[in-house]
């Protein structure tokens, strides 16, 4: 359970090495440790992870997790759940990729649609039907503003979290008399390895600021916002933002 | 076309009385002991937990996932008999109904909570305590027999002395999880009048208002008192003591005397559900624990009714909602009584924080009982109330270490958010309750959203 002063006991990561993703737990775990269960492929950023994280004091499980291996996802999602209830899931796991390869290649094009897309659907399905099970819990989508308005640059990453966007908001409704909260967090520009080199759009951030939104939004119920919260208004402008225009402006 | 599939009716939302925290569990009305025992037999992999009138403040009377048996459906008063003072009563029965019903019989319920809209069943689980706890003890000191439905389904009937005498305290003060009460016998008192004779002490700093009540406590029925954790200084923690001794028929006025035993409760008004959060915040804190302070001057000997003595926070229904949507939690601490510092330190530190608790109550327990998870035990009980908002569960981690150090433990009927770890600690007789829950219920078909939390079970 998240106790009334909004701390929850466990945490399940999928993209366990996520920056963003284990800032949100290094949010939670600040005010109190926890178990936490890291869904990730293995390699040495996972180990540092659940060293870091153990060194707070939490108790880390890993549990092994490919995106694009469809067919393991239910024993992902049963292993995971295996050591009780989880309050919070975050579905952190997501590929950026290269637009300009994205739109020509096909390879390039359906591993971003099935990492971002499919993964994230499978994924949401399993954890849904836990949660339910469970009368509670908190599920987490990391969406991103690319998805509101596709950009030249940036448009198959962005179709992706477009589909990712919808179904969790849609997933919101569908689970809320089940007692299951689910948050739809759109971050801006985020300086983590993802975004290294490139060059930080207007009201860029750091993981820790999307944490803590993604934290407090978790303990009052939220269900959709924005990291930085400015952003909000800022997409709702640019979305009535005509075409010609919209194709010119510098973002 | 697209159907919206909706839960099942019975899947409700449930939440204590400080409104967070809420889950969804399928919730089953039974009407007699045969219903309740076949919906435990019906539970799923959740388990099953018994509800009364959800009047605890955290979550142990709800069960996310799993089945909540409401047992406000076994209501009925069995029989009363005036000259022993027994009573014979279904579980979901309140402590206002029975009350109400004892009182034209010159009976008396010797505990009575903040609240009587308590169940019997929720006094039990949580064996409650009230102002007269130094005389009375607890709820469970007055529990005759009662009758159990355990986790195979079977019906018990248990004593506090008899051959599963075990089991009768594991189930006083256990939270609902080794079975479900569904009918207690109760020892009740017997008293001339439904009326108080009252001494209010108005006491101008924490030091003099403790040690009043360390005392001459003896001397009153009722004890308890109410003090300003909002002024700083010299008046640290002035508060009202307010105690008292059931009035003899000699006591009342000629008006009263007609009907000595007439109980009439007024409710005046119930706060909508549309408060602004923080709505109680520093400034109102400030002036209601003025106002509070300035209504009692010291005047001894004066008769009230239940209600003004009692429950004076009865008059407003659903109060609770006045914390706004965000819900509220209570701070509730025993610590033995040389520790009395305890509760000088938890003040300042909450003040150092910059909360407000509006409502201070404090206390002194008499003997506990044999129940090893009952929470009263000699010494000094603190309540404190605060809306949630930022800061407050790093503020209640900093005062349980206090607590906890000094011998102290917490209130499971209050408790909404503290760990596994400091209720092991509270409770140094936790294992030998486990075993006798477990020798009753060995698959752990009894769990509450507590019980997971806290690792109870
Ligand atoms: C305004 C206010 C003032 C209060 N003041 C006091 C006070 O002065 N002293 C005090 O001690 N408490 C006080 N309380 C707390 C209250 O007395 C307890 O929480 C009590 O247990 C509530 O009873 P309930 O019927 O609402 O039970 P619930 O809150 O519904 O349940 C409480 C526990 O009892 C168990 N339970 C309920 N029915 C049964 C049953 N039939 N068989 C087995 N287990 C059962 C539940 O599983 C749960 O674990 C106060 C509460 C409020 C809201
Ligand atoms: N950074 C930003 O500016 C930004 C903005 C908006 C939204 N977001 C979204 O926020 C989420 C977290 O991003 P981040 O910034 O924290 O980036 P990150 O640190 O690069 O995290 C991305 C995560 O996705 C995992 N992943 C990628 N492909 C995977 C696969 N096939 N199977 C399993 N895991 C896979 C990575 O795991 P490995 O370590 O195994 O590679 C990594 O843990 C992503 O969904 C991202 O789209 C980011």
């Amino acid at each position: 359970m998240i106790d009334a002063v909004g701390n929850p006991q466990s945490i399940l990561l999928l993209g366990g090495t996520s920056e963003i993703g284990l800032a949100v737990v290094e949010a939670f775990a600040s005010d109190r440790p926890m178990r936490v269960v890291l869904a990730a492929r293995p390699s040495p950023r996972l180990d540092e992870a659940r060293a870091r994280l153990e060194g707070r004091g939490c108790t880390v499980e890993t549990v092994e997790f490919d995106a694009t291996e469809l067919a393991s996802h239910a024993d992902v999602v049963q292993k995971s759940f295996a050591g009780g209830d989880i309050d919070v899931a975050v579905v952190a796991f997501g590929l950026l990729g290269d637009n300009e390869q994205a739109w020509t290649d096909v390879a390039h094009a359906v591993e971003l649609a099935q990492v971002n897309y499919t993964a994230a659907v499978s994924v949401g399905v399993l954890v849904a039907d836990r949660m339910k099970e469970q009368g509670h819990g908190s599920l987490v989508a990391l969406s991103s503003v690319a998805g509101e308005r596709a950009r030249r640059s940036n448009f198959v990453y962005g179709s992706t979290k477009a589909g990712l966007d919808a179904f969790y908001s849609g997933l919101t409704e569908a689970l809320r008399p089940h007692g299951v909260v689910v948050t739809v967090v759109r971050p801006g520009f985020v300086h983590t390895k993802m975004t290294e080199g490139m060059k930080a759009a207007p009201l860029s951030t750091t993981p820790e600021a999307v944490a803590e939104v993604v934290a407090d939004a978790v303990r009052t119920h939220k269900e959709l916002v924005w990291a930085p919260a400015p952003l909000r208004f800022v997409m709702s402008a640019l979305r009535h933002v005509p075409r010609p225009i919209f194709r010119r402006l510098p973002i | 076309m697209s159907s919206q599939p909706s839960p099942a009716d019975q899947q409700r939302r449930l939440h204590g009385w400080g409104r967070t925290a809420p889950s969804v569990a399928e919730v089953v009305t039974p009407r007699d002991p045969d219903e309740v025992a076949a919906a435990v037999l019906g539970a799923g992999p959740r388990g099953v937990i018994a509800r009364g009138l959800g009047r605890s403040y955290g979550d142990p009377a709800q069960n996310g996932g799993g089945r909540v048996v409401d047992m406000t459906g076994l209501s009925r008063i069995h029989s009363i008999d005036a000259p022993s003072g027994l009573v014979d009563v279904d579980a979901g029965v309140s402590l206002d109904t029975l009350m109400r019903a004892a009182l034209p019989f010159g009976l008396w319920l010797p505990v009575l909570p903040g609240t009587r809209q308590v169940t019997i069943g929720g006094a039990i689980g949580a064996d409650i305590h009230g102002k007269a706890h130094h005389v009375v003890g607890s709820f469970g000191n007055h529990v005759e027999s009662m009758v159990l439905v355990t986790a195979d389904g079977t019906v018990r009937e248990l004593t506090p002395d008899g051959p599963e005498s075990e089991l009768f305290w594991a189930t006083v003060g256990g939270m609902g999880l080794t079975g479900i009460v569904v009918r207690a016998r109760l020892k009740l008192h017997h008293v001339e009048t439904a009326y108080f004779l009252v001494d209010t002490d108005q006491i101008d700093n924490l030091d003099d208002l403790m040690d009043r009540q360390t005392r001459d406590d003896d001397k009153y029925a009722e004890s308890v008192s109410w003090f300003d954790a909002v002024t700083t200084g010299p008046h640290f923690g002035r508060g009202i003591l307010t105690r008292a001794n059931h009035a003899t028929l000699a006591d009342l006025p000629e008006k009263l005397r007609d009907k000595p035993l007439k109980f009439d409760a007024p409710q005046l008004l119930t706060v909508p559900d549309v408060f602004p959060p923080g709505m109680l915040n520093k400034l109102t804190g400030k002036i209601f624990s003025e106002l509070w302070y300035r209504k009692a001057p010291t005047k001894h000997g004066v008769v009230q009714n239940i209600t003004q003595f009692l429950h004076p926070l009865d008059i407003i229904g659903e109060w609770n909602r006045g914390y706004g949507p965000n819900g509220f939690l209570q701070y509730q601490f025993v610590v033995p009584p040389g520790r009395g510092d305890v509760v000088r330190t938890v003040l300042e530190r909450v003040t150092a924080a910059g909360k407000v608790s509006a409502l201070n109550v404090l206390k002194r327990f008499g003997e506990g009982n044999r129940a090893p998870l009952s929470f009263p035990k000699p010494g000094w009980t603190l309540c404190l109330d605060f809306p949630v908002g930022p800061g407050l569960g790093e503020l209640c981690d900093e005062l349980d270490t206090i607590v906890l150090d000094a011998g102290g433990r917490h209130y499971l009927a209050k408790e909404s958010r503290t760990s596994a770890e400091a209720i092991r600690r509270g409770y140094p007789r936790l294992d030998e309750w486990r075993k006798v829950r477990a020798s009753v219920d060995p698959e752990g078909v009894f769990a509450s959203d507590m019980s997971r939390r806290l690792e109870l079970v």
